[in-house]
C-alpha cells in the first residue's frame, strides 16, 4: 500500500474493526453491557412484589422485541407472528408438564420453535411486503384454532394447568439470562457475514443475488432464530399464567406489543428495542390501570402516532440530535 | 466437463417470452475467453433482458446458456453469482446505507465465499484504486457524483474476480468528459484480459472497446461480427434508422 492509502485504510479499519478483534471501544461497551446486566439482576434483591413483577415483564418483552429486530430490523419484515411461536412455547409447557421436567420442556420449545419457523420460512419467506406480514398475523391465528380444534377433539378442557411452584425472582433471572443470550447472538450475527448479507438485503435484494447471497437462507436462518427465542420465552412464563388457554397463549395483542415496543426504540441498533420496552411496559402498566376497558383503542393510537412521529425510534431520535450538535460543535469550532 | 477450448459462454437458443411478447428470440452467440463482446440494437430490442437472463434474474423460456461448458439457465443468480458472473445494471444499485467500502466488498464476501475481515478490506481497497477512488472508502454513496457511482458499482463486480462481466449500458448518463474518463477505465479493465459483455448505446465506445459484437433487434439476432462490419451492414442501419435519426455517426448516448 502506498503511503497516500494509509490515512484511508486507518480510517476504515476504525469502523470495521470489528469483524476483527475486539476494539478498546467494544471491551469498554461489552463491560458497560455487563455491568448493567448485573445491576438489573439485583433488581429481586430490592423488591419482590410490584416492581418485580414490572421487572419480569420487562425482561419478557426485551426477549421478544430484540429478538424480533434480529429478523425484522435488517430485512424490513414486519413479522406479526411472535404470538404464534410465543403460544407454541406456552403450550409445549402447559401439555408437556406431567412427562418431562421444565428445563427438558424448555429446550423442546426451542428446537419445536426452531423447526416450525424453518418450515414456515422456507414457505413464505419468498412472498414479500404486506403479504408476509398478513401471513404471519394469519399464522398465529392458524396455531390457536388448531390447538383449540384439538383440545375439543381429544375432550379436554380448552386450557391446561401449569402448575409449578416457580418465584418471579427465578423468573426474572430466567429471561434475564435469556436476553444476555439474545444480546450475544444478535452482536455476534452483527459482524459476520450473515450480518452483512441482511444489511444489504433489507437494502436492496437484488443487488444482494447478484452479489451472490443466497437471500432465502439468510431470512430463513434469522427467522428460525428470532422466533426460536419467542417459543423460549413462552415456555418459561407459561408459570405464571397458572393456567394456560388459546385466548392467552395466541393472542394477537402480543405480537403487535412487539412490534410497537420495537418500532418505538428504533430497529437498527441491537439495544434500540430496550429503549422503547421500558417506557411502554411502564406506561402499558398505567394504561391498563386507569382505562381497563380502552387499551385496544390506545394500543392502535400509540401504533399510529409511533410511525408518524418517530419512524425511526427514539434510538433514530438520539442519533439525529447527537449528529446536529456535533455539527453545530463543528460549524463553531 | 469444461475442456480448456470451451468458450466461456455460449448462449443457444435462447427465447423469453412474456405473456405473447417474445422479448427475446432464439438468440445464440458465444464468447470466447478474453474476449469483448458489444451487445447492440436499437432501444426495446431486448438486449438488458437478454443480459438479465445470462445473470439469472430472468429463466429463459426455451434453449440453455452455458457458462464454461456448464448449463447456468436453471440456477438461481445467487448461484450465477458464485459461480463467476458479475453484473451492473442500467441504473446505478448502491446500498445507501452501506459506506463505499461496504459496497465493493459486498461481492467480495460472498461471490468469492472466503475473503473476510482484514483480506476483504485489503481486497476492496485495492479495487477501489483499480476504479480511481482511492479514499473515497469510508465517504457514503449518496455524496458521491453519477460516475463515481458507476465506479463503484463497476469495483463491485469486478470484485471476487467474476469470469464473466456483463456492462449494462455502463456508460450511460455520463456527460462527454466523464464519457471520456468512463471508456478510458473499461479500457484499462479490458488490458486485464477480461472477457466481458457488453450493451451500450455510445458507439464510440462499441469500436474502441469491443472485438466482436452482436446485433439485436426485435428480441432476435440480425448481424454479428467486427464493430466496422455490423455497423456497416444494411440491416443494422435499417434497424437503428427506422428507430431514431441517428443517421452514420452513431454518436450520441440515446438511453
Amino acid at each position: 500500500m502506498s503511503g497516500g492509502g494509509d490515512h484511508h485504510t486507518v480510517s476504515f479499519v476504525q469502523t470495521v474493526r470489528a469483524a476483527l478483534v475486539l476494539s478498546r471501544r467494544e471491551q469498554v461497551s461489552l463491560l458497560a453491557v455487563a455491568l448493567i446486566f448485573g445491576a438489573a439482576a439485583l433488581l429481586p434483591v430490592f423488591n419482590t412484589g410490584y416492581w418485580l413483577s414490572i421487572g419480569v415483564s420487562i425482561a419478557m418483552f426485551t426477549v421478544l422485541a430484540t429478538s424480533w429486530t434480529l429478523f425484522s430490523g435488517p430485512t424490513n419484515y414486519i413479522a406479526l407472528s411472535t404470538a404464534a411461536f410465543f403460544g407454541i412455547g406456552m403450550y409445549i409447557v402447559g401439555g408437556g408438564l406431567p412427562y418431562l421436567p421444565f428445563p427438558a420442556l424448555v429446550a423442546v420449545a426451542a428446537i419445536t420453535g426452531a423447526l416450525f419457523a424453518a418450515v414456515v420460512g422456507l414457505a413464505t419467506l419468498r412472498i414479500s411486503g404486506v403479504y408476509f406480514v398478513i401471513f404471519t398475523l394469519g399464522l398465529a391465528e392458524l396455531v390457536r384454532q388448531v390447538v383449540a380444534w384439538a383440545q375439543h377433539v381429544m375432550g379436554t378442557s380448552s386450557g391446561l394447568y401449569v402448575l409449578i411452584g416457580m418465584s418471579d425472582q427465578a423468573m426474572y433471572w430466567l429471561l434475564l439470562g435469556v436476553a444476555a443470550l439474545v444480546y450475544l447472538v444478535g452482536w455476534f450475527i452483527g459482524r459476520s457475514r450473515l450480518g452483512f448479507a441482511l444489511r444489504i438485503i433489507g437494502n436492496d435484494e437484488v443487488v444482494a443475488v447478484h452479489s451472490g447471497i443466497n437471500t432465502a437462507r439468510a431470512k430463513v436462518v434469522l427467522f428460525v432464530i428470532s422466533s426460536s427465542f419467542a417459543a423460549v420465552t413462552g415456555a418459561l412464563v407459561a408459570p405464571r399464567w397458572s393456567y394456560v388457554e388459546p385466548s392467552i397463549a395466541f393472542s394477537p395483542f402480543l405480537s403487535f406489543e412487539v412490534v410497537i415496543m420495537a418500532l418505538l426504540g428504533g430497529v437498527h441498533r441491537l439495544w434500540g428495542p430496550l429503549v422503547g420496552v421500558i417506557p411502554f411496559t411502564l406506561l402499558w402498566e398505567f394504561i391498563s390501570a386507569k382505562f381497563p376497558a380502552q387499551t385496544t383503542l390506545l394500543l392502535g393510537a400509540c401504533f399510529l402516532l409511533i410511525v408518524y412521529f418517530i419512524p425511526r425510534g427514539v434510538v433514530g431520535l438520539i442519533e439525529d440530535t447527537v449528529r446536529q450538535l456535533r455539527r453545530r460543535k463543528s460549524d463553531n469550532g | 466437463m469444461a475442456d480448456a477450448g470451451a468458450a466461456a459462454m455460449a448462449v443457444n437458443g435462447v427465447t423469453k417470452r412474456f405473456g405473447g411478447l417474445v422479448a427475446v428470440d432464439n438468440m445464440s452467440f458465444q464468447l470466447a475467453r478474453n474476449e469483448v463482446l458489444g451487445l447492440i440494437g436499437p432501444n426495446g430490442s431486448g438486449k438488458t433482458t437478454m443480459l438479465n437472463l445470462i445473470s439469472g434474474a430472468l429463466k429463459p423460456s426455451a434453449g440453455t446458456i452455458l457458462l464454461e461448458g456448464e448449463d447456468i439457465s436453471a440456477s438461481a443468480p445467487s448461484r450465477i453469482a458464485t459461480r463467476g458472473v458479475a453484473r451492473t445494471f442500467q441504473i446505478v444499485r448502491m446500498v445507501p446505507t452501506l459506506a463505499v467500502l461496504y459496497n465493493v466488498a459486498a461481492r467480495g464476501a460472498f461471490a468469492h465465499g472466503r475473503g473476510w475481515g482484514r483480506e476483504l478490506r485489503e481486497h476492496a481497497l485495492g479495487l477501489l484504486q483499480r476504479v480511481g477512488l482511492q479514499g473515497a472508502g469510508d465517504a457514503s454513496v449518496a455524496t458521491l457524483t453519477y460516475i463515481d457511482q458507476k465506479r463503484v458499482e463497476l469495483a463491485r463486480a469486478l470484485a471476487a474476480e467474476p469470469k464473466i462481466l456483463l456492462l449494462d449500458e455502463w456508460l450511460a448518463g455520463l456527460n462527454p468528459t466523464e464519457l471520456r474518463t468512463g471508456i478510458a477505465l473499461i479500457e484499462k479493465i479490458r488490458a486485464e484480459g477480461r472477457t466481458i459483455v457488453i450493451v451500450e448505446h455510445v458507439m464510440d465506445a462499441i469500436r474502441s472497446l469491443c472485438d466482436r459484437c452482436v446485433v439485436m433487434n426485435s428480441g432476435a439476432k440480425i448481424a454479428e461480427g467486427t464493430p466496422r462490419e455490423v455497423l456497416a451492414d444494411a440491416e443494422v442501419i435499417r434497424a437503428y434508422l427506422g428507430d431514431d435519426d441517428l443517421g452514420d455517426d452513431l454518436g450520441a448516448a440515446d438511453a
